[in-house]
């Protein structure tokens, strides 16, 4: 989000938090006691929608259910998560390697669901890492992350992860230019040494690895947000852009000179062409790839090193820019395929191209000019329709199937509803207070469900019981079924939500893991029952080949520990039911707890300072022994000669 | 986990509040119901001798298998031996001559129906009563618990 919109939004804001303060306590919603029958979910009842909103700056995702708001699961993906052992254990800490090392933070934005024909299969979630460029996946039988690709030659990876429609690729591009390859340079010679870059980064079929394909080396603007066309247009993935002036300083005012900056459509399947010719440069890049393996329960960090570059310069026909009025920020494709929306955040209409409007303007080299090498198709000859919002501040835009489009006004805080094909504002909404992307289950695909719209706010004032300067970012649900959006319900938020999507539950319910099975369970240290639970001593390393069931460890009392020991507690969860996990926390453990699920095993370093005897114990409230379910072990000074031994229920 | 577990908890205390909130498998759903719940669940001479779950025919007995005994020795040991001793206590009962003192059938849906035999069945209620540590679902096949059997009698003719 510019801090230009946050200058205009701070004048306009003050109008529209004051006139809703006046809506009567209602605040916009519907009759309270109607709007409290559409969203409650009775006490062991599920919800009808599963809804994933990304955690932004927290570089988690929560897991929440429609229509009740209510949270499930945080899943860690960028971030470290002590309340998990995410990025503490020895297993999960290589998911978060790049080659700037172990970085236990990002910014995630835009999780999107695999889609399979168009439509959401619900087998995995893709979300995008903002600030140290990386695109992670999550298993959706599981809820875990399971692989994180980091994208190399790029900066402020924002328009990503945008998939095609059956997840041939997911997609990143660089919303910062920087020198391509990186190198040390004056910061005001942006014009001549700053690029940017897209990134394809292809999703095997059937296990959804993630490779990286090919990047293609672009003019230096801001590439702000993608989408990935689908039916008539698939083959094609949309960006905008913004900063076409190049500035590098003072953005605000800089990037904001132009009437237009452009949407780049960037022709995929040409670029399959020109790699299969061999068009490409080979540049040598080096980037992590890290992948969780389910048999070993451990994480493995590999650095790959070879990328496929295109150069947009001198590869006709891959990619034309589509004119857009004011620093567009979101693109959106409807889902027949057809149309192409560009928000022009500092303008108040929206800008639809029509798809065969380019293609005939490409057929008929209808360019305006050539810039950077790209063809500048005439704004007259793609565009199809000019939205008369009478908002401020568009930012995005989803749709709901039947020929609805709903976009976020950020300035003017409202949701905007349009026909598609009249362009004509049917409806309009307040939310509370400034919208930034809205989400209907099933947005971005072809195949939408037409029942809820979330925003998701990024002002929450006066909304919740006050926390402090630092307030829950909100969202709130509309429904959408008629002709006229209503509020039913307000919910906070976990970090700052960019955009969520969601699908129906019954995509991903049916296949959510229960336990993962001990005979599966390939890790080097797993004990497959509590008679193989041992501790061996190499050198100063001790490993503790650890067993938990309801409710005991094994071994439970340790001897012969050294001050100046790494001791790895390998804990194997040996329960074999569904939620059974059991915790593992070490007193004077410099890093967190670990959590274990049923069947895996998980490792937690301790190097113990001073002598004594300390104790471990069971975190996870897991039976009615629960505090029961606790250990010691004894360290003894450094060269010291106490016997290394352990036992279980031995006086 | 923990609301299930601390519903164990309170068995101790509280064993009527217990079969109310734990009812079968609709009975979390609206409160209408906990009444035939709770009703339901206080008929326990209703149960079979063979307890509550999956095996509902008398499991019978030939010779001694050995393969099958060593298999389930296997098992046992995998899955079973970390609360379960065959001479003595330990979370749970020792296991020798278990044969002689239930019905094998009762047994087979202890091993794969625990859940439901801690709520239900009268016998199964009393040990959790006295061992307090609910019996783990490990999700045995039912070859699996069959095998089990074979071993526990196994271990008693080896040990007569």
């Amino acid at each position: 989000m510019k801090t230009i919109l946050y200058s205009i939004a701070a004048v306009v804001m003050m109008a529209v938090v004051a006139g809703c303060g006046n809506d009567n306590g209602k605040k916009g919603a519907i009759t309270s006691s109607g709007a409290a029958d559409e969203v409650y979910v009775a006490p062991g009842e599920h919800d009808e929608f599963y809804e994933f909103f990304s955690g932004g700056f927290s570089g988690q995702v929560s897991v929440v259910g429609l229509p009740s708001g209510r949270l499930f699961r945080r899943i860690p993906v960028f971030s470290v998560d002590a309340e998990k052992g995410w990025g503490f254990d020895e297993e999960t800490k290589p998911m978060l390697n790049t080659t700037h090392g172990f970085i236990p933070w990002d910014d995630a934005h835009h999780p999107k669901l695999s889609q399979t024909n168009g439509e959401i299969d619900g087998k995995w979630l893709f979300i995008n890492g903002n600030n140290t460029p990386r695109i992670a996946k999550i298993d959706l039988t599981t809820f875990e992350t399971a692989e994180i690709i980091e994208i190399p030659n790029s900066a402020g990876n924002h328009s990503s992860p945008y998939l095609t429609m059956n997840t041939e690729y997911v997609v990143a591009g660089t919303r910062f230019s920087v020198p391509i390859p990186q190198k040390d340079v004056s910061i005001k010679t942006y014009k001549e040494n700053f690029q940017g870059m897209i990134s394809f980064i292809s999703v095997a079929p059937e296990d959804g690895d993630m490779e990286l394909a090919f990047q293609i080396l672009m003019p230096g603007y801001d590439y702000d947000l993608a989408s990935s066309g689908k039916g008539p247009s698939h083959g094609w993935t949309f960006f905008t852009t913004y900063n076409t002036e190049k500035g590098a300083t003072m953005k605000e005012a800089t990037a904001s000179q132009n009437d237009k900056d452009f949407i780049a459509a960037i022709n995929w399947k040409k670029a399959e062409e020109y790699i299969k010719e061999g068009k490409f440069e080979e540049w040598t890049s080096p980037y992590c790839n890290n992948e969780m393996d389910e048999s070993t329960h451990m994480a493995k960090s590999t650095v790959k090193n070879k990328v496929k570059v295109l150069n947009v310069t001198n590869c006709p026909g891959l990619v034309y820019f589509l004119p857009t009025p004011k620093s567009p920020h979101g693109v959106d494709v409807d889902p027949t395929g057809k149309y192409i929306v560009g928000c022009g955040k500092l303008s108040a209409d929206l800008t639809v191209h029509s798809f065969d409007k380019m293609m005939e303007a490409i057929k008929n080299k209808d360019y305006e000019t050539t810039v950077d090498g790209v063809p500048v198709l005439k704004y007259e000859s793609v565009v199809t329709g000019v939205v008369k919002s009478g908002g401020l501040g568009p930012l995005h835009t989803e749709f709901d199937g039947d020929g609805n489009a709903y976009t976020s006004f950020f300035i003017s805080s409202e949701v905007v509803k349009w026909k598609i094909g009249t362009w004509e504002v049917v409806d309009r909404i307040p939310s509370y207070y400034s919208i930034g992307h809205l989400s209907i289950p099933g947005g971005g695909s072809m195949k939408p469900w037409r029942k809820y719209l979330v925003s998701m706010n990024k002002i929450t004032k006066d909304r919740y019981l006050p926390t402090g300067p630092e307030l829950a970012h909100s969202a709130q649900l509309y429904d959408i079924t008629g002709d006229k959006m209503r509020l039913l319900l307000d919910f906070p938020t976990d970090g700052e939500p960019h955009y969520a999507q969601g699908c129906a539950a019954e995509l991903i319910k049916p296949n959510s893991k229960k336990f993962f099975k001990l005979e599966e369970n390939k890790h080097p240290y797993a004990v497959k029952s509590e008679a193989e639970a041992r501790v061996e001593r190499k050198g100063n390393e001790v490993h503790v080949y650890m067993s938990s069931i309801r409710s005991h460890f094994a071994p439970d009392n340790i001897e012969g520990i050294r001050v100046g020991d790494k001791v790895y507690w390998h804990v194997t969860n040996l329960e074999q039911d569904w939620d059974t996990p059991h915790g593992f926390a070490m007193m004077g453990a410099q890093n967190s707890e670990t959590l274990i699920m049923p069947g895996v095993t998980k490792t937690l370093l301790w190097e113990p300072k001073v002598p004594g005897v300390f104790p471990f114990y069971c975190t996870d409230f897991c039976s009615a022994l629960h505090q029961e379910m606790q250990g010691y072990v004894r360290v003894s000074p450094s060269g010291s000669n106490t016997e290394l031994k352990w036992w279980l229920g031995e006086d | 986990m923990k609301k299930i577990n601390l519903k164990y908890g309170f068995v101790l205390i509280a064993t009527a509040l217990i079969m109310t909130s734990c009812g079968g498998d609709k009975g979390q759903n609206s409160s209408t119901t906990e009444t035939s719940t709770t009703n339901e669940l206080a008929t326990e001479s209703e149960t079979s001798e063979f307890g509550v779950g999956p095996i509902q025919h008398q499991v019978s007995f030939d010779g001694i298998d050995a393969d099958l005994a060593a298999n389930g020795e296997q098992v046992f040991t995998q899955k079973c031996m970390a609360c379960h001793k065959m001479d003595k206590r330990h979370v749970g009962p020792a296991l020798v001559g278990v044969l002689d003192r239930r019905n094998p059938s009762w047994v087979m849906n202890m091993i794969l129906n625990p859940d439901k035999m801690v709520q239900q069945d009268p016998t199964a209620k009393a040990l959790l009563a006295e061992y307090l540590s609910p019996m783990a679902n490990q999700n045995l096949t039912e070859e699996q618990a069959r095998a089990v059997l074979e071993y526990f009698r196994k271990y008693d003719a080896d040990n007569q």
